[in-house]
């Protein structure tokens, strides 16, 4: 456990220094965090046995939800912005979820697709809502009334996303060990034994379906205020393919497993773009092949060794 | 004089043209071990899913204590009083033996609980003393998944337990079970069962089980309760004889 927590200290030491260093990475890296969020999201479904393929519109409904207060309410309070976001994203977690968690294994994933088109198309064609294909424009947001430049305030934003991810990993993980938590996980592997305990299955997968979109609407809140443009590609279904894939690789066994998928992806996107442009799918297609092949529990597999924790049959593998 | 705990009254159910229920009357005594036998597809397993909320009968009613659950979901009916183990026993996999128990405590207990540890010193003491007596306190920390047929029947059993119910209902216990396990898996169900005041149902094939261990036999035949009574004067009954003894 000491291990642990040493190697989680490193890891965000090395997080919070790496902008220090290599300032160009600062965006970069408050994109992986913003899409580990979402990523995060979707690997608590999995642990249910639930993959979502329409997850990416609750990443979309937090980054609008964060432009709408800037630009429709003139609400330009930073903290306001990201709770504001990440109570709608979970409130049309919610509602969506109502029905959505009724379904299981393809029926599932097909109809979160499905939902998150819509929404996609929503996104599109209500131009004098959402500004359609042109999106719309996310202004600098003040930081308890202090207004700051856009590279001051993206300064402020990667630290914040760092604790973010502290103390919202921290939260997950403790409803990961909770009873609830635990009947989450049980839903995959006995529905049966966990309704004849006298649980409901619809509500445990409804608390977390709503948990994932919140998680996922903070992560479309900090890619908002971070790159200063919503476009309603990112409801789009390949976002949502892309944030299963985050998860997958990066193992959803630990809090750390998705973030560590995000990193791994945004830094192999940025060296691949600027090295080989039109290899970059077959890159991470490749990447993922090594992982699936020789680390069946993601790159958390890789933090477990480091960290000398023994994987236990008991964990989810991926 | 005995105390009604469970009752049902006319049920009835049908799948397709086969009734597995056909009016079925039938009450279970507070304290009682009651064994239902029959032939394959006389409904014995259906009256357990009836009794759990599994399926739904047409007509008819069940009632637990004074309380009407006939139309209940198995979670509601499990809040309410009655656990069950299953012919091929239900645990989660991914857990081991004692997580499977304390999430059933935790069920019992309120399962909204979405900060605290379901592994917490006051869980683990009640799942440890249960699997103890039930013999399985070496196999706390074995995947449920992992454990022979026997084991797994004791742990289902345990797990049920957990919820401590009023009334349990156990389907065909030592199906799956070598000869020589039989009795000592029965034994240990037995002195549990007794420890914890627990009245409980059996769907048996095993006739040797039913004469040994229950109080009360009720023989099913087509839907139907044919016959009931203590083991030695269901035993004598020329039509369960014929019908039953024959055939099992």
């Amino acid at each position: 456990m000491n291990r642990t927590l040493t190697l989680s200290g490193v890891a965000l030491i090395i997080l919070a220094l790496a902008p220090q260093i290599f300032p160009f990475l600062q965006f970069t890296l408050t994109i992986a965090i913003a899409k580990g969020f979402a990523a995060l999201g979707v690997a608590l479904l999995l642990r249910a046995g639930l993959i979502s393929l329409g997850h990416a519109m609750y990443y979309a409904i937090g980054a609008y939800a964060a432009a709408f207060m800037a630009q429709k309410l003139g609400i330009t309070d930073f903290a306001v912005i990201m709770i504001a976001a990440t109570v709608i994203s979970a409130f049309f977690g919610l509602v969506f979820g109502l029905f959505l968690v009724r379904y299981r294994a393809i029926f599932f994933a097909m109809l979160n697709l499905a939902v998150s088109m819509v929404i996609y198309s929503l996104a599109s064609k209500l131009y004098g809502i959402t500004g359609g294909t042109d999106g719309l424009r996310v202004a600098v947001p003040t930081i308890f009334g202090m207004e700051l430049s856009k590279d001051a305030f993206d300064g402020v934003l990667y630290y914040v996303s760092i604790v973010l991810v502290v103390a919202l990993g921290y939260l997950i993980h403790r409803y990961l060990k909770s009873p609830l938590g635990n009947a989450l996980s049980a839903v995959h592997s006995n529905e049966v034994r966990l309704e004849y305990l006298g649980v409901s299955a619809w509500s445990s997968l409804l608390t977390a379906y709503t948990i994932s979109a919140a998680l996922a609407g903070v992560g479309g809140a900090i890619a908002a205020l971070s790159i200063g443009h919503v476009l309603p590609e990112y409801a789009f279904w390949t976002e949502s393919g892309h944030l299963v894939l985050t998860a997958v690789l990066g193992g959803i066994a630990g809090i750390a497993g998705p973030f560590l998928g995000s990193v791994f992806l945004e830094l192999i996107h940025t060296i691949a773009v600027g090295f080989a442009a039109e290899a970059w799918n077959m890159i991470v297609g490749v990447a993922l092949l090594v992982v699936i092949f020789f680390l069946p529990r993601g790159l958390f597999g890789l933090f477990e060794r480091l960290s000398g924790q023994k994987a236990t049959d008991g964990e989810p593998k991926l | 004089m005995s105390e009604v705990l469970l009752k049902a009254e006319n049920l009835e159910v049908a799948f397709g043209g086969v009734k597995a229920a056909d009016g079925v009357n039938l009450t279970i005594d507070k304290g009682e071990f009651v064994a239902i036998i029959g032939p394959n597809g006389s409904g014995k397993t259906t009256f357990l899913n009836l009794c759990t909320g599994y399926i739904r009968p047409v007509s008819g009613h069940v009632w637990l204590g004074d309380q009407e659950i006939t139309r209940m979901a198995p979670r509601q009916i499990a809040r309410r009083g009655i656990a069950r183990a299953f012919q091929i026993p239900q645990l989660f996999t991914d857990h081991n033996v004692i997580e499977n128990v304390m999430l059933a405590i935790a069920s019992r207990e309120g399962i909204w609980q979405a900060f605290t540890a379901l592994d917490r010193p006051k869980y683990r003491a009640e799942a440890m003393e249960l699997l103890e007596l039930l013999n399985l306190g070496d196999y706390a920390e074995t995947m449920a998944g992992t454990l022979p047929e026997g084991l797994r029947k004791l742990a289902d059993v345990t797990v049920a337990m957990a919820l401590r119910p009023q009334l349990l209902l156990l389907d065909e216990p030592t199906s799956g079970v070598s000869a020589l396990e039989r009795f000592p898996l029965m034994d240990t169900l037995m002195k549990a069962m007794k420890a914890r005041g627990v009245t409980a149902l059996f769907v048996e094939h095993d006739m040797e089980i039913v004469e040994n261990y229950a109080d009360r036999v009720v023989v099913w035949n087509a839907g139907t309760v044919m016959a009931e009574g203590t083991p030695a004067e269901v035993m004598k009954d020329p039509r369960v004889l014929e019908n039953v003894v024959g055939i099992v």
